[in-house]
């Protein structure tokens, strides 16, 4: 253990004065003074600028022509030259449009069947049901996508998966859902759906829980009915934080979900599945164009802290919350 | 609430409707995982639709798969290069988090908008794969478990959470000890880490989940089979079409290649299941902090 921490001084407290708090030195002062504190988080701060910051400091090389042996400093700068590479390329527009299609259709998918699922759950009056619901619901989101694929594999199989059991046993034919260029992308927004779906409801149910039960015993009063009650109360009173998921998930609007994609898709099925992300790694490492690939991730990175910031101002607005 | 209030009859429409959603959603998330389950029991002579197999009576299931599984050396190697990398990871991630969220939890830190403003910006501002991967090959980590987890060892987002609950510790009981002459380090150690077992091992186990179920770092960084954890093991196995260049050819004996592509994620997941009910215990709470302001 840490016992002897000799390296603190005991004498150390966190003035709540902040005596020097007349400028950028006095705050300096203030810091170093304080200084055992901060030795207490050194590590971390260590850890963290390298972890953190050296790989902002590496993304200079989206703007040149990185070779391995020349290194991020000595690589020759080329200007914007890789991004120029990138929105010319053929498959800009394509991968723009998988990406936005993705989280648009994820988001279509699942936060209304994670709102669906929370007032479900809010209304069911038999315990034994909503634990069974909420135990097996909220425990996909543990699951990596690599154990998620196995399970699509044993339920789409075209040969033994109960889906392609169903779609025969009404006269179809079976249908390979996974190298299927119009199936594909259901199956991605589906089963992101399966996935997240109760983990994205526990913000709902949190929410209803919160609603004031005398509300809904004056509307009881008053005659309204249950479908009454969730029309007029319970879906008002969580509609700052539907907003709320709504534009935060507008602010990852370039996260299509790389992990999945990557686990699922095939060569059949590029044109359809390819995302921003998966773009990145293959261009990347697969193909050693560093510095294009760089350069898509800055973009999308920049693009990205853009809408976050956005979304973040219209949260702030409409709800008095915000995401940092 | 709600309790002694006679139901019309369109409140219980409602209930019923309520009640059958319910039951659809329980079979929604019920049969694929039953799917899996059985499918991994499944006997090499089975024959049959799927369904006949999700009905298939548990004693004529057969546990070859798994025999095979669990006494394979890839997969015993594996497993436990997961462990390794789920314990180590955890240690390592809660070595660094913890004292990041205690330090931003005081309140009177001189610089503390400053330093929060340095931990907030990697957060919203993702500078992608490349640079990442250039810095940990610049490491030497190549090849070492420790790249798995380090890269990910602090969490912006769990430290917030941390942060959150730390700051809901009383202040006073902080103070009195500062007044005291204790250093930082003993009101972490002393006052605030004994009050905090709840939100530690929450973050602990999300860290932990993480790790368990990480494929791409593995695969980024981890060349050498002998390095490699259960994930890209489970990769390998399930784009394997019977065999191939990743599994060894008859290495699994006699089950049938779906089985061991069931089986051996089924095996993969047991850790996590074990955890699950200690993490739900508190996850609700950890998503509610995570949301809020800080």
């Amino acid at each position: 253990m840490i016992g002897g921490n000799s390296m603190t001084s005991p004498t150390t407290t966190i003035a709540p004065a902040r005596a020097g708090r007349t400028g950028g030195s006095g705050l300096w002062k203030n810091i170093k003074r304080h200084k055992s504190v901060y030795l207490l988080a050194s590590i971390s701060l260590t850890y963290f600028v390298i972890f953190k910051y050296v790989p902002i400091w590496n993304a200079q090389i989206a703007f040149k022509d990185f070779m391995a042996l020349d290194g991020v400093l000595g690589s020759p700068w080329v200007g914007l030259q890789n991004f120029k590479d990138f929105v010319n390329s053929y498959y800009f527009w394509e991968l723009i449009r998988n990406t936005v299609m993705y989280s648009i259709g994820k988001m279509i998918f699942s936060i209304p069947a994670a709102i669906f699922l929370s007032v479900t759950l809010y209304e069911c009056r038999i315990f034994f049901l909503r634990k069974s619901v909420q135990t097996l619901a909220y425990l996909p989101h543990f699951l990596s996508w690599v154990i998620m694929y196995a399970i699509l594999l044993a339920i789409l199989s075209p040969s033994n998966g109960i889906v392609n059991d169903v779609i025969k046993l009404f006269g179809g034919e079976p249908i390979s859902f996974l190298t299927d260029a119009k199936a594909f992308p259901w199956i991605v927004i589906l089963s992101d759906m399966w996935k997240e779906m109760g983990w994205s409801a526990i913000i709902f149910l949190a929410a209803l829980m919160g609603i004031d039960p005398s509300l809904f015993e004056a509307a009881t009063v008053e005659g309204a009915s249950a479908w009454q009650r969730v029309r007029y109360i319970t879906l008002p009173s969580i509609r700052p934080v539907i907003v709320m998921v709504f534009l935060l998930r507008l602010g990852t609007i370039l996260d299509a979900g790389f992990n999945q994609i990557f686990m699922l898709y095939s060569l059949p099925v590029y044109s359809v599945a390819d995302i921003i992300d998966t773009w990145i790694y293959r261009q990347g490492l697969l193909e050693f164009r560093f510095g294009l690939a760089t350069a898509v991730g800055l973009f999308k990175g920049v693009f990205g802290l853009i809408l976050i910031v956005v979304s973040n101002r219209l949260i702030r607005k409409h709800t008095d919350s915000g995401l940092y | 609430m709600k309790s002694s209030i006679r139901l019309t009859k369109s409140d219980k429409f409602f209930h019923f409707l309520v009640n059958t959603s319910l039951f659809v959603i329980l079979a929604i998330f019920v049969i694929p995982i039953w799917s899996t389950i059985t499918l991994s029991f499944r006997p090499n002579t089975f024959i049959g639709s799927a369904l006949d197999g999700m009905l298939l009576a548990p004693w004529k299931w057969s546990t070859s798969a798994y025999e095979a599984l669990l006494g394979h050396r890839a997969f015993l190697t594996s497993t436990f290069n997961s462990f390794r990398i789920f314990f180590q990871g955890v240690a390592t991630a809660l070595f660094l988090t913890v004292p990041l969220a205690y330090i931003l939890s005081i309140k009177t830190l001189p610089g503390r908008k400053l330093l929060y403003g340095i931990v907030i910006i990697p957060y919203l501002f993702n500078v992608g794969l490349i640079p990442n991967y250039l810095l940990v090959a610049k490491l030497g980590l190549m090849d070492k478990l420790a790249a798995v987890y380090l890269p990910g060892a602090i969490s912006v987002y769990n430290t917030l959470i941390m942060k959150s609950f730390f700051e809901g510790i009383s202040e006073e009981l902080k103070e009195s000890a500062r007044i005291d002459g204790a250093s930082e380090i003993t009101v972490l150690l002393k006052i605030i880490l004994p009050l905090s077992k709840p939100i530690l091992l929450t973050i602990g186990l999300y860290y932990g989940v993480h790790f368990w179920n990480d494929f791409f770092n593995a695969m980024l960084y981890l060349n050498d089979s002998a390095l490699q954890p259960l994930p890209i093991l489970l990769r390998n196995i399930l784009l394997s079409s019977g065999m191939n260049e990743y599994v060894e050819v008859n290495a699994f004996g006699e089950a049938p290649i779906a089985a061991i592509k069931a089986a051996s994620v089924l095996l993969a997941a047991i850790p996590m299941l074990i955890a699950y009910p200690f993490i739900q215990r508190y996850f609700v709470k950890g998503t509610m902090l995570g949301s809020v302001k800080g």
